[in-house]
């Protein structure tokens, strides 16, 4: 049989009329001519500029600010320290700890956290200003990774920090903040019971999202009392509640604009430089804005989580899994929170596993504090889980996706942290793997080699708002909450039109500011076009039932004689009683006025995601340096409602995890400062180093959205680096057990085997 | 009635049991009966009117939004997990 090949497949279920179609998107225009509005286009008439000074030191005391000479400086007209913060109210642990974040008060935890905020007339008097700032340290000994942050006898940042393990305090001051387990089964039964058990340590380097926009934000603390802020985020409502927070403002009394956003992929989520500027303007009655530069957002911004991982898996001989164990450190950075629950919920999430043992631990270090980033903490997870599954499809002689099929997680499987899957899509992606042509085609040359992995990611529901208002011309107007990232306004836009029956052109989708619509979480957890989507479904049915009773009205009949359906209402019982939703909004200002629709909601059942990639890599022997040269990737995406969207966002996943796995880290000098703090040291892909990503879409429907959504904007960076470890091994038959995979990682792996 | 899957790190105030069957209509109701059975877990799990922000629950294999006032039916399954903070 000839397989035809194609680059994008979609492996589409149910048709609809506008939902999988490929209009173009309503911001597109912008988009490409320049003129979309970014945080860093913005500016507020009479603004003044805002540099932040930044501790050199990775852990020190502050003995004393003084910032005398550069109050001095001619065009300075502000500067403020912790002194200027509002205290947070006794108690509460959680403002206390953003604001520490945000500005330090008595101890620098991490190179580069916030000591002073200057405001001047332009950003290079700012700039020279806060080098006339005195700050005198006591530098203390410093910690960087968990190995050497849970040692007896480490430098400890917290004097009062003690372990929580799951509402259970340990004795003992530590760096380890939280302790979590996940058991089922019998352990040592299921390895017992094993013919081959592999067990591996695995590492993984710090690594930044790397989105090309830095943060921004322009703030006014207006005379009335209230602080208006643009910038670029992710999550508008969250930051503007932080920032108010951390003022000691009533959250009315904050408004947020969000501006179109030039990436995130889960690192900007809180506040940074807004609750500065709003002092430095409150203390100047002129707005400021402030503009990270790259080297600050690599030393101030939220990284995802360094790791250190050992992972045992046992098998029969056949291939069937009898006992997983996992043990996970995640570096926090300088404060508590690194995704480690999710990373030991998702590390076995792929398969059916009944004797499983994860031990987590969220380990505080001398690094900015950790954000999320793209599924956060499960690429890390797969890195571990895929190599050992590799490994041991290599010992049992059973082809990889075979092994993995044989072990799959299903509709009823129970996850080793106990909930048990609904429908999940995880068997038709490795079949739709298997099958790919890909995955049949022969390797070309000696030093290449072919490797696949399987990953998971939950998703998100939270919660999204939405209205949609009826156009005298039949079109809609559709006000929502939730910063588009990735296309979501397409994607959001093309529910409502298929909800109502009408095309997408014909809906105008708006993002607004904080005032403007209701509470909506943030852009993250691949939750827009699912739980916004699902605001959208409401408030479209909401104006179907409007335009259903108006045309009860003017019908002179009852309302549940009506229909609509496909963008026409009717009536049941009498034929000639038939109008278009243009008709009839044509109508409505004269029949009892406008009509909108709207959608409040905080779903569940979002449904997890799996994507599987085949990497086929080229490892030049002499050099160690490695080629990604052909990948495909495999998705399911419930219902893909926008397919170039869904392929755009598996591409952008895929590069980067190319780039987590071969050259991205933060690369640490030994008194903790960050040494390659700019793009051109901190090497993420280009084009040049990334081949075309083809994309299988596979849609097996979530049952959790009335279109079958599931998130498609994480799991796609979840695989990429243990297929590449996989393809390494399959080229060169050495195993790699720590990221990045650089060329000297590679060569000193090859010379030691 | 429900069964409670008892999260590891708890199983020491359950006589190391990892699953009870605790009858409620609520996960607030799942969480009395099983306070008055066990002493402590309540204070691991709830802080006031509301389960710990460090803590999710799950009813029937979701993460349910409403927390202690989620409803729990006759063969539903409760579980509690670490509340995942990230996810962007």
């Amino acid at each position: 049989m000839t397989t035809t090949y194609e680059p994008n497949v979609v492996l589409s279920t149910k048709k609809y009329d506008v939902v999988g179609t490929r209009p173009i998107r309503h911001d597109g225009a912008d988009k490409v001519t320049g003129k979309a509005r970014y945080g860093a286009d913005y500016s507020a008439r009479t603004q003044l500029y805002g540099k932040i000074l930044r501790s050199p030191h990775a852990h020190a005391i502050i003995k004393s600010i003084d910032t005398s000479k550069a109050e001095a400086l001619e065009g300075v007209r502000a500067v403020v320290t912790h002194k200027d913060f509002p205290a947070a109210l006794e108690g509460d642990d959680a403002v206390q700890a953003m604001r520490e974040g945000v500005m330090a008060s008595e101890r620098v935890r991490f190179k580069g956290h916030p000591v002073a905020g200057v405001a001047a007339l332009n950003v290079h008097i700012a700039e020279e200003a806060i080098g006339l700032i005195e700050v005198e340290y006591e530098v203390l000994a410093s910690v960087m990774t968990t190995q050497d942050a849970m040692k007896d006898g480490a430098p400890i940042l917290y004097d009062d920090l003690r372990t929580d393990e799951l509402g259970e305090t340990a004795e003992g001051n530590t760096n380890v903040a939280q302790h979590i387990q996940f058991s089922v089964g019998d352990i040592d039964k299921g390895f017992a019971e094993a013919d081959v058990i592999v067990e591996r340590e695995f590492n993984t380097a710090t690594v930044h999202q790397g989105y090309i926009e830095p943060h921004n934000c322009t703030v006014d603390w207006n005379k009335d009392g209230r602080v208006y802020i643009w910038n670029s985020t992710q999550a508008p409502f969250d930051v503007r509640d932080q920032t108010a927070q951390i003022l000691g403002l009533d959250v009315v009394n904050a408004k947020l604009t969000p501006l179109e956003i030039g990436g995130g992929f889960g690192g900007k989520w809180e506040p940074y430089g807004e609750p500065v500027a709003a002092l430095l303007s409150k203390n100047t009655d002129h707005p400021v804005k402030i503009v990270h530069t790259r080297t600050e957002e690599f030393d101030s911004t939220g990284p995802t989580p360094g790791s250190n991982m050992r992972v045992k898996i046992g098998a029969t001989k056949e291939g069937k899994f009898t006992a997983a164990q996992a043990y996970i450190a995640f570096e926090a950075g300088y404060s508590a929170g690194s995704v480690i629950e999710a990373g030991a919920q998702c590390v076995f999430a792929c398969y059916d596993i009944e004797n499983g043992l994860v031990d987590g631990y969220d380990v505080v270090v001398n690094k900015p504090k950790s954000a999320a980033y793209r599924a956060p903490g499960s690429t890390h997870v797969a890195m571990a889980t895929e190599s050992v599954v590799d490994e041991i499809s290599k010992e049992l002689g059973i082809d990889p996706v075979e092994l993995r099929l044989l072990n799959v997680a299903k509709e009823g499987t129970r996850r080793v942290d106990g909930p048990r899957y609904p429908r999940i899509g995880c068997v038709e992606v490795l079949e739709a793997l298997r099958d790919h042509p890909h995955y049949k085609t022969p390797l070309e040359g000696p030093n290449q080699g072919r490797g696949i992995a399987v990953g998971f990611w939950f998703n998100a529901g939270m919660q999204s708002s939405c209205s949609i208002a009826v156009n005298a011309d039949g079109s809609v107007t559709l006000v929502e909450g939730s910063p588009d990232i990735g296309g979501s306004r397409v994607g959001l836009a093309m529910q409502a039109a298929e909800t109502l029956g009408i095309a997408a052109e014909e809906v105008r989708p708006a993002v607004v500011d904080t005032d403007s619509i209701g509470y909506t979480a943030g852009t993250g957890g691949s939750r827009v076009t699912f739980a916004t989507g699902w605001a959208v479904y409401e408030a479209s049915q909401d104006v179907k039932r409007q335009m259903v009773t108006r045309a009860a009205t003017i019908w002179d009949i009852d309302a549940d004689s009506i229909e609509m359906e496909k963008g026409v209402i009717q009536s049941n019982t009498n034929s000639e009683l038939k109008m278009t939703f243009r008709e009839l909004a044509a109508q409505l200002n004269d029949t009892g006025g406008p009509i909108m629709g709207r959608g409040t909601v905080d779903p569940s059942g979002e449904g997890g995601a799996f994507c599987a990639n085949i990497m086929d890599v080229e490892v030049d022997p002499d050099t160690g340096k490695v080629d990604v040269i052909r990948v495909t990737a495999v998705q399911d995406a419930g219902k893909a409602i926008h397919p170039s969207y869904v392929e755009g966002q598996i591409q952008g996943g895929t590069v980067q995890g190319i780039g987590w796995a071969l050259n991205e880290e933060y690369f640490m000098s030994d008194n903790g400062t960050m040494t390659n703090s700019t793009f051109l040291d901190y090497r993420m892909p280009t084009s040049l180093d990334a081949p075309m990503v083809d994309t299988v879409i596979v849609e097996v429907a979530n049952p959790g959205h009335p279109y079958g959504v599931r998130g498609v904007g994480e799991v796609c960076l979840v695989p990429p680096p243990a297929a590449i470890a996989n393809a390494i091994h399959n080229a060169t038959g050495v195993r790699m057990g720590d990221l990045p995979m650089n060329p000297g990682a590679v060569m000193n792996a090859i010379w030691n085997k | 009635m429900a069964t409670v899957f008892v999260p590891a790190l708890m199983r020491k105030l359950t006589d190391d049991k990892a699953t009870l069957e605790v009858p409620g209509v609520t996960v607030r109701e799942v969480i009395n009966n099983l306070e008055t059975e066990y002493p402590g877990i309540k204070d691991r799990l709830v802080d006031k009117f509301k389960i710990k922000s460090s803590i999710s629950v799950a009813v029937d294999g979701e993460i349910s939004p409403m927390g202690i006032l989620a409803k729990v039916g006759e063969q539903s399954e409760v579980h509690f997990l670490p509340a995942i903070g990230g996810g962007r």
